[in-house]
């Protein structure tokens, strides 16, 4: 076994030193030194074990691979956030892109978007279906240390990305950035994520699967899905990273939506709802409100989300029919949405008191509601006739991170709080205080966001549309650019308050883990297994 | 609502118990129900009245025969009814009478903007200010006219247009073919003195009688350029090209040969006439 390990890691560390050497740009030469130094390590590490007697199988939920994903996705968050912070402000003060083609707004911003969505929520997604599934399943993780495989491949792939990115590799297709390597390596992770969270369900000793495990199962299966067919690629040479998209044209653009749609609806909807269905319960103490709601809830919105795609792309080049059938299914899913967000509220029916005690509930509730929020506000800016006014404009900023902040990073928060003391033995946090101005310093920082975006988004919208009385447009681009500065500056500072939450978090978080102001006589406290 | 009156416990659970989370077996919300079956059915109606299904070849036209593109259609026939009027007294108005009617003023520059940024700003860029080998229009310094009747000249018949039987046309030899290199070299002295750059002075002596041999039938005697033939004016700090050394010599050298597409029978007569309106008011009009 070690020796068939050894000799795919050389070979893997020598093809990666060949590509680097024969690479035909910078960011595929980064790349294959990056990858030369990973499976050299890994491959000296192999060599160092050889003839050390095996461990014995361990037993018990598989934590340590958990910890080290809540790291990582604190870690990332605050890098997403700090890169978005940093790009609002280069949009009010264009000079803060350094002059630097690295630095510009047009490489930092996919690595702004990939860096929370895929770093910060695939971790969070990632940590939290492992710690999930064990727990609801009462079983081991699968496959042994297939699950460190997943988290460091996990976050090889975002290096990767991220780098490429700021070197200027790109397929200029919108979350699905990467170009083909790296496509090829993320379908192989995943694969392996997709055999860890299956097998520890096929295993699993109670004889029912958790509505938690089936929203993750649908967001693992539908984005292996979608990322397979959105990257259907050619690359230009085995050693470059440019590559050709197989489909061209309105197809190109559909098939992108398609996936582009989707990986907000799975992988920032079901997977989060898969969170959302844990930890709301868990911290509420409270039994979910009805069965029966979320099996009509999830069922009619895994069906009609992957329909809502050509939404996207209202009045454009695709046939009328598809942007008819787009916006009819976006609003059928109105309520499917909502599903979710009533299962969660109702199930602090009865519990509502602790709202005035308990600030991870608080932010679990202010997360759902921007969940609901935005769940209405984007079946209603699929009306084609709200659409002609919004699309282009900051309004869709706004309405992206009205969920992203509120409900994706809200509930994210709740449930690194729920994790830290858990998967580190601590009694407790460390300070609910700073847990508690995290909770406000995140909302006025989205109300910010959301408020101006929505200033902006309207008036921009209406700007371009005003015509004269003999039918000619009143403004210029540059006439809406200008208007929108003030804006764009309140948009900024919305991000620095939400920022400043997530470094209080950090530090609570990490003060929480190495035991400070522990009440030492109360440490037993561990999670039942 | 009769459920707000029941205890928790009225409910059961459906049994099942995972990690301590239970659920009831409540109802689904009846209000939440009843929404999702509205807008299946409003989904259902809207299917029907407009394009929806696709079929074989094509898709169902929906009852109301709607259609993205004759809603544009049906727009911009709107906005030309409403400028009907308007755009017959532009055709009617001799271009020197534009200007004093403030009403056709503004519909002629509106209008010329809105073509000029469609078809022109390609080349000449959005503000007008041209790029290397595409003329800036909005200072005075004109190949072939700035007064309205030779912009609207250029723009009917375009440059070197060749489909295009009253095109502009004229071609500068290739000096390569016909001086040796130093010549040239000379001549390319000569053409920077006249712009005033730096120069070789002796070298460009020898230029300037090469000059008066070989190039002042077109450029003038003092290189002060012909409209007649488009030949530019040398004598002045502006360059349609470059005032690099290299590049004088490449164009004594090659020749260039800038082309501008016909713009008659492509645009409509009024949209003509609005753009040579719009681009004579741009700064250099004469």
């Amino acid at each position: 076994m070690n020796i068939i390990k050894l000799a795919a890691l050389g070979m893997i560390a020598l093809f990666a030193a060949f590509a680097a050497n024969f690479g035909n740009d910078l960011a595929y030469t980064v790349h294959g030194i990056i990858i030369t130094l990973v499976a050299g390590f890994l491959f000296l590490r192999t060599v160092t074990q050889i003839g050390e007697p095996a461990l014995p199988a361990p037993t018990g939920y598989q934590d340590d691979v958990i910890r080290a994903g809540v790291i990582a996705t604190a870690f990332w968050g605050v890098v997403g956030f700090l890169a978005g912070t940093y790009i609002a402000f280069q949009l009010a003060f264009p000079a803060l892109n350094l002059g630097l083609e690295y630095t510009s707004f047009g490489r930092l911003r996919p690595l702004h978007t990939s860096a929370v969505i895929f770093a910060f929520g695939g971790n969070a997604l990632i940590a939290t279906s492992f710690y999930i599934v064990q727990r609801t399943s009462a079983a081991r993780l699968w496959g042994g240390n297939l699950g460190w495989f997943v988290f460091w491949g996990y976050n090889l792939f975002i290096v990767l990305a991220a780098t490429g990115y700021v070197l200027g590799a790109t397929q200029s297709k919108e979350y699905a950035e990467p170009e083909w390597y790296i496509d090829i390596w993320l379908t192989v992770v995943w694969v392996a994520y997709l055999l860890v969270f299956l097998g520890t369900i096929i295993k699993r000793k109670e004889p029912h699967i958790y509505v938690a495990n089936w929203f993750f199962l649908a967001f693992i299966v539908t984005v292996a899905m979608l990322h397979l067919i959105n990257n259907l690629s050619l690359p230009v040479s085995i050693f470059g990273s440019k590559s050709v998209q197989l489909f061209s044209g309105v197809q190109d653009a559909l098939t992108q939506w398609w996936y582009g749609h989707n990986a907000v609806g799975f992988f920032l909807t079901a997977g989060f709802l898969g969170m959302m269905y844990y930890f709301v319960p868990k911290q509420a103490e409270r039994p979910v409100y009805s069965y029966k709601l979320s099996i009509i809830h999830f069922w009619s919105l895994i069906f009609l989300y992957i329909w809502a795609g050509p939404h996207h792309l209202h009045y454009t080049a695709l046939p009328d029919w598809a942007q008819t059938l787009g916006m009819v299914f976006s609003i059928i899913l109105w309520m499917p949405s909502w599903g979710g967000m009533i299962n969660g509220l109702m199930t602090l029916s009865g519990a509502w008191d602790k709202l005035r005690t308990d600030p991870l509930l608080r932010m679990m509730v202010i997360s759902l509601a921007f969940y609901g929020m935005s769940t209405f506000e984007g079946p209603m800016m699929s009306i084609k006739v709200v659409n002609s006014l919004s699309h282009y404009t900051d309004w869709t900023i706004g309405h992206v991170h009205s969920g992203a902040l509120g409900w994706n990073g809200m509930i994210t928060f709740s449930a690194l709080y729920f994790l830290v003391p858990r998967l580190w033995n601590r009694e407790r946090l460390y300070s609910l205080t700073l847990v508690n101005w995290h909770f406000w310093l995140a909302t006025i920082g989205i109300v910010f966001y959301a408020a101006s975006m929505w200033v902006t988004g309207i008036m921009e919208g209406l700007m371009w549309r005003e015509v004269d009385a003999q039918g000619f447009l009143v403004n210029s681009f540059a006439d809406t650019v200008s208007a929108k500065f003030p804006m764009y500056v309140v948009r900024g500072l919305g991000g620095v308050l939400y920022l400043t939450g997530a470094l209080i978090m950090v530090w609570n978080l990490w003060q929480t883990a190495r035991g400070a102001g522990e009440n030492k006589h109360a440490a037993v406290a561990v999670p039942a297994e | 609502m009769k459920k707000q009156k029941l205890t928790d416990e009225d409910y059961p659970t459906t049994g099942h118990v995972w990690d301590g989370i239970r659920e009831y077996d409540k109802p689904m919300p009846r209000w939440w129900l009843i929404t999702l079956y509205l807008t299946i059915i409003w989904g259902i109606g809207y299917t029907i009245a407009y394009p929806a299904w696709p079929l074989i070849s094509g898709a169902t036209p929906g009852l109301l025969g709607y259609s993205t593109r004759g809603e544009v259609a049906e727009e911009i026939s709107a906005v030309n009814a409403l400028n009907a009027d308007i755009e017959a007294k532009l055709l009617a108005t001799p271009m020197e009478d534009v200007a004093a009617d403030p009403d056709l003023a503004r519909f002629a520059s509106a209008g010329g903007s809105a073509v000029f940024r469609t078809y022109c700003a390609q080349c000449h860029g959005s503000g007008a200010q041209g790029f290397k080998g595409y003329p800036n229009l909005q200072d005075d310094d004109w190949l072939w006219g700035g007064d309205l009747t030779a912009l609207e000249t250029t723009i009917r018949h375009g440059i070197r247009f060749e489909t295009d039987d009253d095109t502009r046309y004229s071609e500068m030899p290739k000096f390569g073919e016909i001086l040796e290199h130093e010549e040239i070299e000379h001549l390319t002295d000569y053409v920077l003195s006249l712009g005033s750059k730096d120069h070789d002075t002796i070298s460009a002596e020898h230029g300037a009688a090469l000059f008066a041999e070989n190039c002042t039938d077109c450029h003038g005697e003092n290189g002060e350029g012909d409209r007649e033939q488009g030949a530019p004016k040398l004598a002045d700090a502006l360059w349609l090209f470059s005032s690099d050394r290299e590049e004088v010599t490449k164009t004594i050298t090659f020749s260039r040969f800038g082309v501008m597409p016909a713009w008659q029978g492509r645009i409509s007569e009024a949209q003509i006439k609005q753009v040579t309106f719009y681009v004579h008011q741009l700064g250099g009009g004469e």
